[in-house]
């Protein structure tokens, strides 16, 4: 008999435990807490954390193995004073903007044509994919011997071809060098921009444009007036991803030049690299760091209220 | 036959263990020694991979067996590449573990001195035994008070030259002189063959070569006290007006964009007459004569000589790469790291990796100029002695972390840079000067 009072006693307080969860977890306050939990302990942890931690080094003048004290915003004082930090500045934003508005412009053309049916249509769109799937370091060390003052590919093709009767130091003069990482980056960023906007495009009705044809409206015209504005909120999200990983590009510059000739590539994280572990300033790498974050913010800021904007129209 | 039932076997096997473990322990008590698996401990040493393959071939093949019969430890041996030694072992003391032993290079000593545990003991010992330790290996493993690491060896950088391209230019031996240099190089140049050197952001040959330059026309960083800043000065200034002529004249002016590898591979392929560089370029050409050839079809390394960098109005100087290994002191085998680093640079064991490197390195102490390896290759010559004309960045000052910040922010290789790249010689040295003054005020 005792078994059997068991056995039964058991489920019903199991029933009322489920029940008291079934119950907390029917406020929806409480069931979007839960579902958030596991997002917000991976948010907490590899971004929240090491930002907060980056923001307490760069107040202290903490060093490599030297715990640090509390020393206000002299770090980002003395970058004010710092020529190469300023090179760095303006590097990063040229190295951002001009590579921003080619990844752009190239990554819509290729979307557009990728768009159109013709055979082959996978198999190319899995090609344009490379240079995006091939990890950075890798292409990078084939674009640095591309570019080899000595041994360079493009200079003998452009030689053979008789386009060109001395070399072309691709990463030894300063303003070449700046175009020559952009070029790289270009090159690797296109995929990106391409197939996220390809799936924007593929989300637009097909009637769309045949009624705009119909009502005699040419190609550019169907583009401008139907295209775009459709296209333009995936577009912002593609742009505003595509910043924030530019404006903190390091592997690409870390391998092609190291920031030389004199600086001329010198980017914000090559520079904090440079302080904070070549140097074991890591306070001083934090705030080269963390100087970044005002304009990123900035650029979030707008893009975000840009797109709601776009959203609610 | 009797039957063993499961639960007999249980029993007896018990019993055995019981039995031998007790004899074990008996044992131990008796001998008053930890048995051999509870002694072996292990020593972690993290080094960079090595530009002379045969000599990791030896550290992990024969090297590291011995030590685990004579240290009794398990020596486990890590190789990663240069550029990424120092990010490794900047985690591995944030985060308080990783390696027992680092083989750092330049001044990372003085970098890490308050995460080293003191070796003085072992250093004493060392220099005592074999003649003492070069200049440029104590200032960047001494920091006034006590030794960081133990000095392990000076990566010698000495210019590799074709004998028969500058004898075709009259120069019958290496010119003495910067003077003599340029005008050699001038007419290599002319001949297709320039001279070929870095000046890009590269930790190897662009320092290497630009602060023995520097240095050779009477241009510091700072004096002695290493707080009073004087690199603005007429040695600074000729040295830059020389070396923009120079660039132009002599040099292959895709110097700037170099790594530390590109020139290895512009003289290997004919490219350049002249470049400053390890021994690697030779002891490569050396192993594969039927690869490199010279342009007679000849095996290259015949053609190839070696030669400290020329002389300038103030001396002559050489900048050579010092590597330490650094004892950590979040190591919990320090007793055993200790007994390893005190093994491992004895003569007999290091003088066995010293030969496997063929003369690339010299010893980090004097007894190894007297090495019969020396006798084997005439070409190596001028790498034995190398290290005595050795200095390091932050002279006239200490090799300590300002030093380093100058080094890591490549202040003295950009000044150069700045100046063949069209900026006048007042403008790069005072842009330099204004750097390292912002670096010493802080």
């Amino acid at each position: 008999m005792a078994v059997t009072s068991y056995a039964l006693s058991e489920p019903r307080a199991g029933a009322s435990q489920r029940g008291a969860l079934t119950r907390t977890l029917e406020d929806e306050r409480w069931l979007a807490l839960v579902l958030l939990l596991p997002t917000l302990v991976l948010l907490g942890l590899f971004i929240a954390y090491p930002f907060v931690k980056g923001v307490e080094l760069s107040v202290t003048d903490t060093k490599v193995g030297v715990a640090g004290n509390f020393v206000g915003l002299s770090n980002f004082l003395a970058l004010a004073n710092d020529s190469i930090f300023r090179t760095a500045v303006w590097n990063t934003c040229v190295y951002t903007v001009v590579t921003t508005v080619f990844k752009l412009a190239l990554g819509l053309w290729l979307a557009l044509l990728l768009n159109r049916h013709f055979r082959g249509k996978a198999l190319t769109r899995a090609f344009i994919l490379l240079p995006f799937i091939i990890p950075t370091v890798l292409s990078t060390f084939a674009w640095k011997w591309m570019f080899d003052p000595t041994f360079s590919v493009i200079n003998w093709s452009l030689f053979r071809l008789g386009l060109i009767h001395g070399r072309i130091n691709w990463l030894g003069e300063p303003g070449l060098a700046l175009i020559s990482v952009i070029i790289v980056n270009v090159w690797r960023g296109v995929p990106f921009y391409a197939i996220s906007l390809l799936a924007g495009l593929q989300t637009i009705s097909p009637e769309l444009h045949e009624a705009a044809a119909i009502d005699g409206a040419r190609a550019w015209h169907r583009f401008w007036h139907v295209t775009w504005p459709l296209l333009l909120p995936v577009t912002m999200v593609v742009v505003l991803f595509s910043v924030i990983q530019t404006f903190s590009d390091f592997q690409l510059v870390y391998v092609l030049t190291g920031g030389g000739p004199a600086n001329s590539t010198q980017l914000f994280a090559t520079y904090a690299y440079q302080i904070g572990v070549g140097t074991g300033l890591l306070s001083q790498g934090a705030a080269i760091s963390l100087a970044m974050f005002p304009v990123l913010l900035l650029v979030v800021i707008v893009q975000l209220l840009y797109i709601r904007r776009v959203e609610t129209l | 036959m009797a039957r063993i039932h499961r639960r007999k076997l249980l029993q007896l096997s018990g019993a055995g263990a019981v039995a031998a473990k007790a004899g074990g322990i008996a044992s131990i008590l008796a001998t008053a020694r930890a048995p051999a698996y509870a002694q072996t401990a292990s020593v972690h040493w993290l080094r960079w991979n090595d530009f002379v393959p045969a000599s990791d071939a030896l550290l992990r093949k024969e090297i590291a067996p011995e030590a685990e019969k004579a240290l009794g430890i398990k020596l486990n041996i890590e190789t990663i590449n240069g550029n990424d030694l120092q990010a490794r072992t900047t985690s591995a003391i944030q985060s308080g573990t990783g390696p027992d032993v680092i083989c750092g290079l330049n001044n990372w000593p003085q970098l890490y001195g308050e995460s080293v545990a003191n070796v003085d003991d072992i250093v004493e010992e060392i220099g005592k035994a074999q003649g003492g330790f070069y200049e440029e290996s104590r200032v960047v493993a001494n920091n006034g008070e006590k030794w960081l690491g133990v000095p392990w060896c000076v990566l010698g950088a000495m210019i590799v030259y074709r004998k028969s391209w500058l004898a075709e230019q009259g120069a019958s031996s290496f010119p003495a002189t910067w003077e003599e240099y340029r005008a050699v190089g001038k007419k290599l140049k002319a001949a297709g063959h320039p001279i070929g050197q870095t000046l890009g952001h590269t930790f190897g040959d662009a320092p290497t070569f630009t602060y023995p330059y520097l240095w050779s026309w009477g241009g510091k960083e700072v004096e002695a006290d290493g707080k009073t800043v004087v690199l603005n000065s007429k040695g600074a200034i000729d040295s830059v007006k020389f070396m923009a002529d120079f660039w132009k004249e002599a040099l292959d002016e895709g110097g700037l964009a170099w790594d530390d590898t590109s020139n290895n591979r512009a003289f290997l392929s004919g490219t350049i007459c002249a470049t400053l560089n390890g021994a690697s370029i030779y002891l490569l050409a050396k192993s594969k004569p039927d690869t490199y050839l010279d342009d007679k079809g000849k095996p290259m390394f015949e053609d190839m000589a070696h030669s400290p960098l020329p002389k300038g109005p103030g001396g002559q100087f050489g900048y050579h790469l010092p590597m330490t290994n650094m004892l950590m002191g979040y190591s919990k085998n320090q007793k055993a790291a200790k007994e390893f680093l005190r093994w491992i640079t004895s003569k007999e064991i290091y003088g066995r990796w010293f030969n496997s490197q063929q003369g690339y390195s010299v010893g980090a102490t004097t007894v190894w100029e007297e090495d019969p390896l020396w006798k084997k290759d005439p070409v190596m010559l001028p790498f034995r002695g190398a290290a005595r004309a050795g200095r390091f960045p932050g002279y006239a000052g200490p090799a300590d972390r300002k030093a380093a910040e100058g080094l890591s922010k490549y202040l003295i290789t950009d000044m150069y840079a700045k100046a063949v790249q069209g900026t006048p010689a007042e403008e790069a040295v005072k842009w330099a000067d204004a750097e390292f003054k912002s670096i010493h005020a802080a």
